[in-house]
């Protein structure tokens, strides 16, 4: 399970899964993710103000005058965790708009992939895609894996502004800029459904780690139409 | 009902709401936001005789200048700051830090700016009127959220006052002495093995300046180019407050209240959580030194930095 578990600076813990980027280990940190949460939202864990889930680690903060690392190692070490343990986890459907004033950098992917604006379509809009986390912008999903053949590295300039809404691939992955923000992926298309919702309380980000998420694609009749 | 409010007339550099921070997001992407200077945001709020916690305003540099309309306050400033109180007769007081002052309708406290630090507090008694979100006041400009629709104050705005209470016993001062020293002391980050000897010797002895690239998000440093002989990225992971990353470029960034949750760049240290309000403090051009502490003396230091906020706050008791 956990690899080894270390101090992060004096007031977070490191889990530290492995270093592969694979759904299994992922899935093992949202275990460990959803467990903790649940302990915290329970008032079972005294000081916790963090728990940050990513692709193999896991980082909880606290607070350092209610608790200590090694205290919160302790309750990490303790818990016990199923390796098959049933997650709420849900599949969610994205519409997207792939025409060419949303999908800014078709030009670039058609050079460095050599196929068609179809055929990178085909590949990316067959697969359904594993959350293995959100953040870095708030509800921002970082889906993966897009099939080997439609990979690409970042842009060698990231754009200053990315529109919201944009839908993005690099490497293996794939994400959804939920805010406009500075960034370096390949843009696709834009959706119009929102993703993160402030007004939301309970439930801000509509994709969370562990959900299933597929695309499909719409017209842009369809995506100006789409919030009335 | 309280219909008293700050008029703004001159909106200030960067001027927001902060309070203790918003937990339990990150996860989600949201950062923890807050006062950056955790111990003056305490101190300002017990010099008025609030909850330690409760939201104050934060200014960046040059701050606001605000008139109080419809009532009768008591405030205080903390932090190392330069303002004045100007009086409806036009009278103006040269003002003090660490002391409560009453503010009459119709004056104005200008707060011309801050003085070798960045950032200053203002309380008022009794606190703004403001809604909550996600438990915190606190403004996080990024994500648009908090207080003031989470933008920072304009000139059109109003900062509405809870009460007019001014029940008051007692004068609220506090000898505050602010440390001026140059050494921030840091624990080793996850990532200091992606780093050549001569990196990791040069992280702990050179000198690095801080460089203008600096806000509530993260400092940027400049100084000897720190070689990463592992890799540039690391694939991305949470981020705290105080943690220093390290970029292709080679130069140090110090997370701070508003940082990004998740960061793909080796983590060559951390401040440790009783240096975090004076890293947060430093303006550009000044020249700090890290140094190293292990886990333990981090969390005696830490303890020794709480009873000092401590005795700060009995000053007022």
């Amino acid at each position: 399970m956990i690899k080894n578990i270390s101090n992060l600076g004096d007031a977070a813990v490191y889990c530290d899964f492995g270093s592969d980027v694979s759904e299994t280990i992922n899935t093992k940190v949202i275990n460990y993710f959803n467990h903790l949460s649940v302990l915290v939202k329970k008032n079972k864990i005294n000081g916790i103000k963090n728990i940050t889930p990513s692709y193999n680690k896991l980082i909880i903060s606290f607070d350092l005058e209610k608790t200590n690392y090694l205290e919160i190692k302790k309750v990490v070490m303790n818990l016990d965790i199923k390796e098959d343990a049933q997650n709420n986890n849900k599949k969610v459907k994205v519409p997207v708009c792939c025409e060419n004033e949303f999908g800014l950098d078709f030009k670039r992917l058609l050079d460095k992939t050599r196929l068609s604006k179809e055929e990178i379509l085909k590949f990316y809009l067959e697969k359904e895609y594993f959350c293995y986390m959100t953040g870095f912008i708030a509800g921002m999903p970082f889906l993966g894996d897009i099939n080997k053949k439609i990979r690409c590295d970042r842009l060698e300039t990231p754009r200053v502004k990315v529109p919201q809404g944009s839908v993005g691939i690099t490497e293996q992955f794939t994400n959804i800029y939920t805010f406009e923000s500075p960034g370096g992926w390949n843009i696709i298309g834009n959706t119009p459904l929102k993703i993160f919702d402030k007004l939301n309380l309970e439930e801000p980000a509509l994709i969370k780690p562990g959900d299933k998420v597929s695309f499909y694609q719409i017209s842009k009749k369809e995506y100006i139409n789409w919030n009335e | 009902m309280s219909n008293t409010y700050f008029q703004i007339l001159r909106p200030g550099i960067n001027t927001t709401i902060q309070d203790g921070g918003r937990n339990h997001l990150y996860h989600v992407g949201i950062t923890v936001s807050g006062a950056i200077d955790q111990r003056n945001l305490k101190l300002v709020n017990k010099l008025v005789e609030n909850q330690l916690d409760e939201a104050v305003i934060e200014f960046a540099y040059q701050g606001p200048l605000l008139k109080l309309k419809n009532g009768k306050i008591i405030f205080s400033i903390t932090g190392d700051v330069l303002f004045k109180i100007i009086r409806k007769n036009s009278k103006i007081e040269d003002g003090i830090c660490y002391k409560k002052y009453i503010l009459e309708d119709g004056d104005q406290i200008d707060l011309i700016s801050t003085k070798n630090t960045a950032y200053g507090y203002l309380s008022v008694k009794g606190g703004f009127k403001l809604e909550k979100v996600w438990n915190s006041y606190s403004t996080n400009t990024k994500a648009n959220i908090g207080s003031n629709n989470g933008k920072k104050y304009s000139i059109e705005d109003k900062i509405i006052i809870k009460s007019n209470d001014l029940q008051t016993s007692k004068e609220m001062k506090m000898s505050y002495n602010k440390i001026s020293d140059n050494i921030i002391r840091v624990i080793k980050g996850t990532n200091f093995n992606y780093f050549s000897r001569e990196a990791q010797n040069s992280f702990f002895n050179q000198e690095f300046l801080v460089t203008k690239l600096a806000d509530r998000m993260g400092i940027r440093l400049s100084g000897l180019k720190l070689e990463n002989i592992v890799s540039t990225n690391i694939k991305s992971e949470g981020l705290i407050r105080g943690a220093i990353q390290v970029p292709a470029d080679g130069n140090p960034i110090i997370m701070l209240s508003d940082h990004g949750t998740i960061g793909g760049y080796p983590k060559i240290g951390v401040v440790i959580s009783a240096d975090l309000d004076r890293v947060g403090q430093l303006t550009p051009r000044s020249a700090i030194k890290f140094k190293e502490v292990r886990l333990e003396e981090a969390q005696n230091i830490f303890k020794a930095y709480t009873d000092d906020t401590n005795k700060y706050l009995n000053e007022c008791n």
